[in-house]
């Protein structure tokens, strides 16, 4: 091999005056880093992907792992990741396959925005002392009401309402499918939802019968693989989502690889055991806007038009036109996953350069929306890079009615983005379907850890509205006066629709 | 057996979908919808066993999500009837258009003439309870079962000098299986799509399902009783198995 091997991605060491020698590392490390060699723990540094399990597991916090341990001669443009994705090509011949969110170093917009606070001219409100309004209906709304006078006098309302789903709170959870992720993550943020008075996502997977008990707070997806899909799913969840396209690969479908496919899976997405589970680029029932309309309408005509259909697409270049077509549908709400999104699995290429940011997305699709007269009509769901309760406040203040989450739940579920989502060895025992990994998850514990985000974002969230004299939900939206951009060149300003800090 | 009867003329599908829901909830083993022009979602994620008899042409997604009742058309079909199909029926006595039995879960679809495009595509199985099969008495156009899941697709070309002559016959199959009367050009299949001899252990396989389109449209399954045919299966069950490498 002309190639030789590269540095190893980690190095990782054990202070052996601190270890007691416990083994929980060896246990824990379910990539093979270390093993017992008479007395020793010996270490494999180049299998560690610095998931950190041994780091959180260490009762004497003896061990440390440090990142690029070996310099390559620095250089500006053949970076370090090039060079090492150029040997791995040569060698293989094959597309380079990757975890996680989009991992290039590119502004983010969102830490280029800043929000506002009250100061004298107008009052701040205190949380504390004053009911703050964070419901949210996520649903089509009518274009007017109709009101209409009973034989007794009473006025009532005339206007068919159509169904909408009822948040507690802004912040929901994406669509990540069982088979991606284990049937515990899921349990943890269904039990999570549930409790906050929310919804999360089913993603292409079918929903596993543990999970009825939720229903209730399931968004069931129908993607272009129709894994799952029959009428007693579309019958189970609170709303239906048609997955078009994932922020973190557009323009491509899904492939969970075979190995993932064990009994439960296979069961809960109804195909052979073992078989790799394709979802194709395109729905091959859609191939325009008009039978996207017909996609819609066939999910409602199913379930009698009781629930809401969203339809879920990735931000790309024409994200406003395309959202507005959708809105013109039958559709309910649009879904727009941002590049910065994350995946189980995909091409690397696809993760780090398709797509544009969130943040762009909201505010070009708000405004197209109101420029045609339509905003008030359908739900705007922003998902893609959502780290925190500013990231959440902010894209509600360029337009989005909510928020999807989801490497931030997982995050609260113990992950920590180490990216190796593919190989089935999530030591956390979150993106693996092998039963000692994760029988690591506890559901009940991972349903506080999520609920007790959501309850802590939720917390900021009434704080930041307070603070700009805001005490609801409403009068937030779309409210871009309450943004200034910061470090932003005016072409974004322009999209954003925002002022430069200090004008 | 306690038949209703809907005259369609003019109706919007919507309410004529209510119209059978409301038919069946009352207990009707068949329903008669005459004047049918275009209406789609007929049947759409309806229940029982219910036979509705369809006298016109019906819209697109015929059947779909359906689970259990059976459609006779007497006339052609729009595209993709049994789409996402679960159980249950189809039967129509004319032509189809594209992604007919689009990925199809279970059940029957019987067409007596052609079909369009990407018919039986993503078709998919699971055991045996859920096993989908298409049935094409005439012959169908690119995409046949591309994408092929499980199950099953017969073409059996009549009245045609080649049962098929259109290309892409399953590409990126991976599981399920294509059967073709008499010889497929090798030409004309798709990528990860493979060749197989049909045994007389198929035929025995088959033969109930050719019998039961020949009751249907009052052919005499002896024609088609003999090994004259081509199966197509997937080059293996992995087909992108080998296109990654790990970062």
């Amino acid at each position: 091999m002309t190639l030789g091997s590269v540095p190893p991605k980690f190095k990782v060491s054990i202070d052996r005056d601190q270890c007691m020698d416990c083994g929980r590392c060896i246990e824990n490390c379910s990539y093979g880093v270390y093993r017992r060699e008479g007395d020793k723990i010996l270490i494999e540094s180049r299998k560690c992907t610095a998931c950190l399990r041994c780091v959180s597991m260490c009762p004497r916090d003896a061990i440390s792992i440090t990142e690029k341990p070996i310099d390559y001669r620095s250089h500006p443009l053949w970076t370090r990741e090039t060079r090492e994705d150029i040997i791995n090509q040569a060698r293989s011949g094959k597309i380079i396959l990757s975890g996680m969110g989009n991992a290039r170093d590119l502004p983010i917009i969102y830490d280029r925005l800043l929000l506002d606070a009250c100061q004298v001219t107008n009052p701040s409100i205190d949380p504390l002392r004053e009911p703050m309004e964070l419901r949210t209906y996520i649903g089509k709304k009518p274009k007017q009401l109709k009101f209409r006078k009973t034989e007794s006098g009473d006025i009532e309302l005339d206007t068919k309402l159509a169904p909408n789903l009822k948040l507690d709170t802004p912040i929901m959870i994406g669509h990540m499918s069982f088979g991606a992720i284990s049937l515990n993550s899921q349990l943890s943020m269904a039990k999570a939802v549930k409790e906050a008075g929310t919804f999360m996502g089913t993603g292409e997977g079918g929903l596993h019968k543990e999970l009825y008990p939720y229903q209730d707070n399931m968004i069931v997806q129908v993607a272009s693989g129709r894994f799952g899909v029959n009428i007693d799913y579309l019958e189970r969840g609170a709303a239906i989502e048609i997955k078009i396209g994932q922020g973190a690969k557009p323009g491509i479908g899904g492939h969970l690889p075979g190995e993932k496919v064990n009994e439960e899976v296979s069961k809960t997405r109804m195909i052979p055991l073992g078989s790799d589970a394709i979802s194709p680029a395109p729905h091959h029932d859609i191939y325009s806007i008009e039978d996207l309309v017909q996609l819609i309408r066939s999910l409602k005509e199913a379930t009698e038009w009781k629930k809401p259909v969203f339809v879920k697409i990735a931000a790309v270049h024409n994200v406003a036109p395309i959202a507005a077509g959708i809105a013109r549908s039958s559709a309910d709400a649009v879904v727009i996953d941002g590049f910065r999104g994350g995946t189980g699995a995909a091409p690397k290429v696809f993760r780090d350069h398709v797509g544009i940011p969130i943040e762009a997305a909201i505010a070009s699709v708000d405004q197209k929306l109101r420029d045609q007269g339509v905003r008030n009509e359908i739900s705007i769901i922003a998902s893609g890079g959502i780290r925190s309760s500013a990231d959440l406040a902010k894209s509600i203040a360029l337009g989005a009615d909510a928020v999807y989450i989801g490497t931030a739940a997982l995050i609260a579920l113990g992950c920590r983005v180490c990216g190796n989502c593919y190989r089935n060895l999530c030591p956390w025992g979150i993106a693996t379907q092998r039963p000692d990994l994760v029988s690591r998850l506890d559901p009940e514990a991972g349903a506080a850890q999520v609920s007790n985000l959501i309850h802590g974002w939720t917390l900021e969230l009434s704080e930041l509205m307070g603070a700009a004299g805001i005490n609801s939900i409403e009068s937030l939206r779309g409210n871009r006066d309450r943004l200034r951009g910061y470090m932003l060149d005016e072409g974004m300003l322009k999209i954003l629709d925002v002022l430069p800090a200090g004008a | 057996m306690k038949t209703v009867r809907i005259d369609a003329k003019c109706m919007h599908y919507t309410p004529l979908n209510q119209k059978i829901r409301a038919a069946v909830a009352e207990g009707a083993e068949e329903i008669i919808l005459d004047n049918v022009l275009g209406q789609r979602f007929i049947g759409d994620g309806l229940r029982g066993n219910v036979r509705i008899i369809i006298n016109g042409v019906p819209g697109g997604d015929l059947g779909m999500f359906m689970s259990g009742p059976t459609c006779i058309v007497n006339g052609n079909a729009e595209h993709a009837p049994g789409n996402t199909m679960d159980r249950g029926m189809l039967v129509i006595h004319g032509s189809a258009g594209d992604a007919v039995a689009h990925s199809m879960r279970g059940g029957k679809v019987f067409i007596k003439n052609n079909i369009g495009y990407r018919g039986g595509i993503h078709m998919k199985q699971y055991e045996v309870e859920a096993r989908p099969v298409l049935v094409v008495g005439g012959t169908a156009h690119s995409f046949l079962g591309e994408y092929m899941a499980g199950g099953l697709v017969l073409v059996l070309g009549i009245g045609k000098e080649k049962a098929m002559t259109d290309r892409g016959i399953g590409s990126g199959i991976h599981g399920g299986e294509i059967i073709i009367r008499g010889d497929v050009d090798d030409y004309l299949l798709g990528v990860g799509a493979k060749k197989f001899k049909f045994t007389e252990a198929d035929l025995e396989r088959i033969a109930p399902i050719i019998k039961s389109f020949c009751e249907q449209f009052g052919y005499d399954p002896a024609e088609f009783l003999d090994t004259n045919y081509t199966r197509i299966g997937p080059a293996s069950s992995r087909p992108f198995a080998s296109k990654y490498v790990w970062e």
